[in-house]
């Protein structure tokens, strides 16, 4: 049985709305395929699509675009591999480099979309979790002609469940605020050699110091998986703002992470109280990398490849 | 339908394919370009890498419009051509100079994924070449080679002088054998042009696809095939009413059905109710869906403790025994006065885990009926470990004759004991039959996975003893393995774990227990190492256990207990020859001792650590089994040899080593030696490729072969040169005596006008053996190995990581040097998969581990450091002094490892594949022994 019939190439996002459109549903996006294909192949699918929407030559969603206000615009089918090698993202985003950077091996990564990552929703996506500390927001064409910015975690309802219908709705773009001297991120991410390639704990870290380089102004984590959808971990957050730089800090942030955060078990990944320790393992290396790097201003991706 | 135009290697296609096909399907059966391999269609094993203008991407799940208008690269096309001259890219050259080509089914997607990388990085550091590699899977390397062969790649593209071949020392080499001779062909497996059964097709030829149980456990009460033949394309289902003959099969005893018959029962989720030819592959899927079979469900046996309990149902109604397969018993000394005089006992409970051998060639069957082109009798196509018993079993379930079917082997993409069972071998032929068509028959990877016998697994309790001195006295085990729903090789597999469980060391005292149980899980079989592998973590670590107590060094512990010539071991066998254990050891100590030597030690978040184990294991089938291979070698009128056997080459490198028998014992140049393998009609049985038995069985029916037809040539020429014919030698493609010579074809004329035949037939009879448990010799020969792994863990995640082996491997002579160090290394990493990565998992009988992606095997990225060194302590009656050399490295690896971790950290991991999460527990909570796995993380 053909997984799908037809395959359209559609060369803007209204082209591509418009072939979704017509099939009324039975129709679905492909940018890299890296989960839609395997999806297809090994869930039961009793009738094959009617046709697949190759979104890889729609313009708009290929960029990386510094906008004036300093914030970047990146294509929802940019490949891993593109995001890896841009020196902008490196300098001034570095987490999600990072991220990008361990997704699978090159050839996944040299198709697979950042967008394509999201769009499947699941709540520990190694992408997700880097936009989710760029307070990244999301645009999205509904299939009913609306296109709108949306809040990161509005794409989420739960584990897997995607708040777009994939049969009539486009991811377009992200766009999130470039780091400006003083802030920087870090991510890393904690995975086991066996089973599936799915990161038993991330955690992205945004910081801003004071203009003195001493202090918290502003921070945002994200660790994930702790909960269906990815969220941020505001009491770590609370318990770094204005804070001085230092290890009594950090320890009141791991503090926190302890109190508020409670990952659970998953067979075959972890246990709940490996994932509550991992955190801190996590936290204890990403925030003070992050907080070098904004003290210094140097930023060099760490890990590329080696997930 | 829209037009797909794509420009392959250069040239341009426009091609009306329908637009659901992926890239990988296009290059493969629309263009013929079948260099491309399919290894799991999930994006997983990177075996199907080819580049889309420019870019590596794994065309399994490229959907080839999405190429639409785009170059595209193949392996096909790596190599340079000018004039009709093809000039290999020098990646090429350096994998087959370096070794780092054995099977050959990963081939093209390593080769690819190399010069991708080589186009954007002239001087690519390891690490560069790790991550590029990541995810391009090879099964039979090891990595090692691969690694120096794209550094030398690269330095040959930058100008810069290739890297030498880190070919491993040898004594007394000759003229052909203990030389690293290249595999015949083998540029075909980097050009694209090798040849597995996929790749073949015959006009007309029909697609198969098999039904498969949907309960591990349960009556079959109805099947309706009927939906399913009324599809227009289907041209047979086939249920178990229509097989031919007996419906049965097995490889030692005959339990397992061709096919489930209504009012029989399924075992596992892996048998076959009913079989489907249709025009297409898609076709035949679509029509499995419409078979509608009635189950009544039963209680499924799931553990072999479980299923030794008098609750437990039978899995095989009416086999007297209920679900033990077989309870196999060694008994040595006394083992009550062997612990009454021990100082110290300890006694531990190991496990290890189902394992698969993910050989990265799927398999496939092709049957072509009699009478169908040149085919004057049934022929199956197929890559098999035992063409032989294929054809034995093909027959009975047919009803045919054995000369009636003709096994036809061709080029097998890996195998490791796992091709050694029938997978679609009988299926084609009655699909083949039934409509007069050629039939193919591929499993998927994740039918694969379902499908074939895995490694059992095995729960051991073992109690040892020993004095105060460090006398070993006393082992105690019992085991139990989980055989699965059918036999295959389970009662030799655990009769080797079982004989095996002393170690290679010397006791007085032995009970070994093994219950080897049916159970509604996948079956179990041959894997390298043949339940050697499984005894060993629990013998091993046992042995440092007790050193520990005793305050021994555990190498001075191994050295004072080693087995060696004059030792008798625990079946009663004494050795009386070829037992290099100790020389292993030593090797490997000495390595380990240069420069400043701690067992472990720390280093900011991480705790290293050094760890030790040996292992033995025999060559050949023992244990009574009359053990034969027969081999023809023919020379001709040009001054060419052919030598003939069906044996099988799996990547292992066998096609070298025989020919280098030839070669010797006939003085011609090994380019002079074809080897055919592996045809029931044209070679001679060379029996199973299994136990390691390969290089002595049919290296010495090859050798003796050659030197009856090199007697016959000596007697011709002789009288010719009027010299006695011990006279005579054999060399450089010469008939020498003094100043006198004659060209080796000239030899054969002379022999040919004289009515002579130079076609010799050997049938070569091992040494004799012993069954167990009657004393004396159960092998004829054994390996011996000593492995140090070095480990590094970290601190803060359990996180484990090889960073380097030593290994010294005593296999009796290196026939083919560079050969032997890919059988290491490979072993080496397959059974650091076994330790660290791999796990079948299986819930009441349902695997879990149905894909690829749930499955890992170890990638370039795990690959450690490894030294090797041979050990060359000659048997006396292997071809030039050789013993076995294929499942040895495969055995002491998991435990150095376990070993390493323990004297990193101080916890003991009893339980296999180590767990990163409950090691931190341990670590965080002070404890010394984890007992469970990461298949129990909840
Ligand atoms: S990745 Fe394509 S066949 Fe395995
Ligand atoms: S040579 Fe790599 S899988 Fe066999």
């Amino acid at each position: 049985m053909p997984l799908w019939k037809s395959y359209h190439i559609p060369r803007t996002v209204d082209e591509a709305l418009a072939t979704l459109a017509q099939y009324g549903g039975a129709a679905r996006i492909v940018a890299g395929g890296t989960d839609l294909m395997v999806d297809l192949q090994y869930t039961d699918h009793v009738q094959p699509l009617e046709a697949l929407v190759d979104v890889t030559r729609v313009q708009e969603m290929l960029d990386i675009h510094q906008e004036a206000d300093d914030s970047c615009r990146l294509g929802a089918a940019v490949t891993h591999a593109t995001i890896v090698k841009s020196t902008l993202l490196e300098a001034r985003a570095t987490c999600l480099v990072e991220s990008c950077g361990v997704v699978g091996g090159p050839q996944v990564r040299n198709v697979g979309t950042l967008g394509g990552n999201v769009a499947h929703a699941l709540p520990a996506g190694d992408g997700t979790t880097s936009l989710m500390a760029l307070d990244a927001q999301a645009l999205v064409a509904w299939g009913g002609g609306l296109h709108e910015w949306l809040p990161l975690p509005a794409l989420f309802r739960g584990p897997g469940v995607s708040a777009l219908d994939h049969g009539k709705d486009l991811l377009v773009a992200f766009r999130f605020t470039l780091c400006a001297p003083g802030e920087a991120t870090a991510f890393k991410r904690i995975m086991r050699p066996q089973g599936v390639a799915l990161p038993i704990l991330g955690c992205a870290v945004w910081v801003k110091l004071n203009a003195a380089r001493t202090h918290y102004d502003d921070v945002r984590v994200c660790v994930s998986p702790v909960a269906p959808k990815p969220v941020r971990a505001v009491e770590v957050e609370a318990a770094l703002r204005g804070q001085p730089v230092g290890q009594q800090t950090l320890e009141n942030a791991v503090a926190a992470a302890h109190r508020t955060l409670h990952p659970r078990a998953s067979a075959y990944r972890a246990t709940a109280e490996y994932r509550q320790h991992m955190i801190e393992t996590l936290l204890r290396q990403t925030l003070p990398l992050a907080t070098e790097r904004a003290k210094t201003g140097e930023a060099r991706a760490e890990g590329v490849g080696l997930g | 339908m829209s037009e797909l135009k794509l420009t392959v290697n250069g040239v341009e296609h426009h091609l009306d394919v329908p637009e659901s096909r992926t890239l990988a399907f296009v290059l493969r059966y629309d263009l013929g370009l079948t260099g491309t391999k399919i290894g799991c269609s999930e994006a997983e094993c990177g075996i199907c890498t080819v580049h889309v203008n420019g870019t590596p991407v794994n065309s399994c799940i490229f959907p080839a419009f999405k190429a639409n208008g785009a170059q595209v690269k193949t392996v096909e096309g790596l190599a340079a051509r000018d004039n009709g001259h093809e000039h290999l890219h020098p990646l090429q050259e350096a994998f087959i100079e370096h070794g780092a080509v054995q099977c050959g089914f990963c081939t093209p997607g390593l080769l690819m994924t190399a010069a991708a990388l080589l186009d954007e990085n002239s001087s690519p550091s390891e690490t560069d070449i790790k991550i590029a590699l990541k995810d391009t899977y090879c099964r039979c390397t090891g990595y090692t080679s691969v690694l120096r062969a794209i550094q030398s790649a690269a330095a040959v593209r930058r100008g810069d002088p290739k890297l030498p071949v880190a070919e491993p020392h040898v004594s007394e080499p000759m003229r052909s054998i203990s030389q690293s001779e290249k595999v015949q062909d083998i540029e075909d497996r980097v050009t694209g042009r090798a040849k597995y059964t996929d790749d073949y097709t015959f006009a007309g030829m029909l697609f198969a696809r098999t039904l498969r149980a949907r309960y591990p456990h349960a009556r079959v009460l109805r099947i309706d095939t009927s939906r399913a033949k009324a599809l227009p394309g289907v041209h047979a289902v086939l249920t178990a009413a229509d097989v031919p003959g007996e419906n049965i099969h097995g490889l030692v005893h005959l339990d397992w059905p061709v096919l489930c018959a209504v009012g029989d029962k399924v075992r596992y989720m892996g048998d076959a109710v009913a079989i489907i030819a249709a025009d297409s592959e898609d076709l035949a899927a679509e029509a499995l869906k419409l078979i509608e079979v009635d189950y009544a469900p039963l209680t499924v046996v799931d553990d072999p403790v479980f299923a030794r309990s008098p609750e437990a149902p039978l899995v095989h109604e009416g086999r007297e025994g209920g679900n033990l397969l077989k309870h196999i018993k060694v008994r040595h000394g006394d083992i009550e006065r062997g612990f009454a005089e021990s100082d110290v006992i300890v006694e531990r409970t190991y496990r290890t885990p189902t394992t698969e051998h993910a050989f990265l060639e799927p398999e496939c069957a092709i049957g072509v009926p009699a009478g169908y082109g040149d085919h004057d009798k049934l022929t199956i196509y197929v890559g098999s470990q035992i063409p032989y018993q294929d054809r034995n079993q093909i027959a009975r379930a047919m009803a045919l004759s054995e000369e009636q079917v003709r096994v036809k082997g061709v080029l097998i993409g890996g195998g490791f004991g796992g091709k050694e069972d029938i997978a679609g071998q009988i299926h084609v032929a009655m699909l083949a039959t039934v409509t007069g068509r050629p039939v193919k028959m591929l499993y998927t990877r994740q039918e694969s996975l379902l499908f074939h016998p895995k490694r059992h697994a095995t729960l051991i309790r073992i109690k040892t003893g020993v004095k105060r001195d460090g006398t070993l006295m006393a082992v105690e085990a019992e085991l139990y393995g989980d055989g699965g729903a059918y036999a295959s090789l389970s009662d030799k597999v655990m009769t080797r774990a079982t004989t095996h469980a002393t170690g290679p060391y010397n006791v007085a005292h032995a009970k070994i227990d093994c219950y080897a149980m049916y159970t509604n899980n996948p079956p179990s079989g041959a894997f390298r190492g043949f339940g050697v592998t499984q005894s060993a973590f629990a013998v091993e670590q046992n042995m440092d256990l007790v050193a520990e107590a005793l305050g021994i060094d555990p190498i001075a512990f191994r050295l004072k207990n080693a087995q060696k010539v004059g030792v008798t071991t625990a079946t009663g066998q004494l050795l009386r020859e070829s037992v290099g254990l100790i020389e292993t050891i030593e090797k490997v100590s000495a390595d380990m001792h240069a420069g400043h030597f701690r067992w472990g030690w720390r280093e900011g978040d991480m705790a290293y650590g050094w760890g030790i184990a040996c292992a033995y294991k025999n060559t050949g089938l023992g244990g009574g089994a009359p053990d034969r291979a027969d081999a023809q070698v023919e020379a001709f009128a040009d001054g060419s040899v052919e030598v003939r056997t069906s044996s099988a080459d799996m990547g292992q490198g066998l096609l070298a080593v025989l020919a280098q028998c030839a070669a010797e014992e006939l003085g011609v140049p090994y380019k002079h030696v074809r080897v055919l393998l592996s045809d029931t009609d044209k070679t001679p049985n060379g029996g199973p490729t299994t136990a390691s038995r390969q290089t002595y069985m049919s290296g010495n029916a090859v050798r003796l072969a050659a030197i009856n037809l090199r007697d016959t040539l000596s007697r011709v020429v002789a009288e010719e040169f009027d010299c006695p014919p011990e006279r005579l030698i054999f060399e450089e493609g010469l008939v020498r005596n003094n100043g006198t010579s004659m060209p080796f074809a000239d030899a054969v004329k002379l022999a040919h006008a004289q009515g002579l035949s130079t076609n010799i037939l050997h049938e070569y009879w091992g040494p004799k053996t012993q069954p167990l448990g009657t004393g004396g010799d159960m092998h004829f020969a054994f390996s011996y190995a000593t492995q140090a792994a070095l480990v590094g863990v970290h601190l803060h995640t359990g996180e484990v990581r090889v960073e380097k082996i030593i290994s010294a491997t005593d296999i009796g002579r290196a026939i083919n040097p560079l050969l032997v160090q890919g059988q290491i290394e490979g072993g080496i990493i397959m059974a650091l998969g076994n330790c660290l990565t791999e796990s079948f998992i299986v819930e009441q009988g349902v695997p879990w581990s149905t894909l690829l992606a749930r499955y890992k095997m170890p990638s370039i990225k795990h690959t450690p450091h490894i030294t090797s060194y041979l050990v060359e302590h000659r048997t006396a009656d292997g071809p030039y002094g050789a013993k076995g050399v294929g499942e040895i490295p495969s055995i002491n690896t998991s435990p150095a490892i376990c070993n390493a971790i323990y004297n990193a950290v101080g916890v003991r991991i009893f339980s296999l594949p180590v767990d990163q999460d409950a090691l931190l527990r341990a670590l965080r909570e002070g404890e010394h022994e984890v007992h469970t796995a990461w298949h129990d993380v909840h």
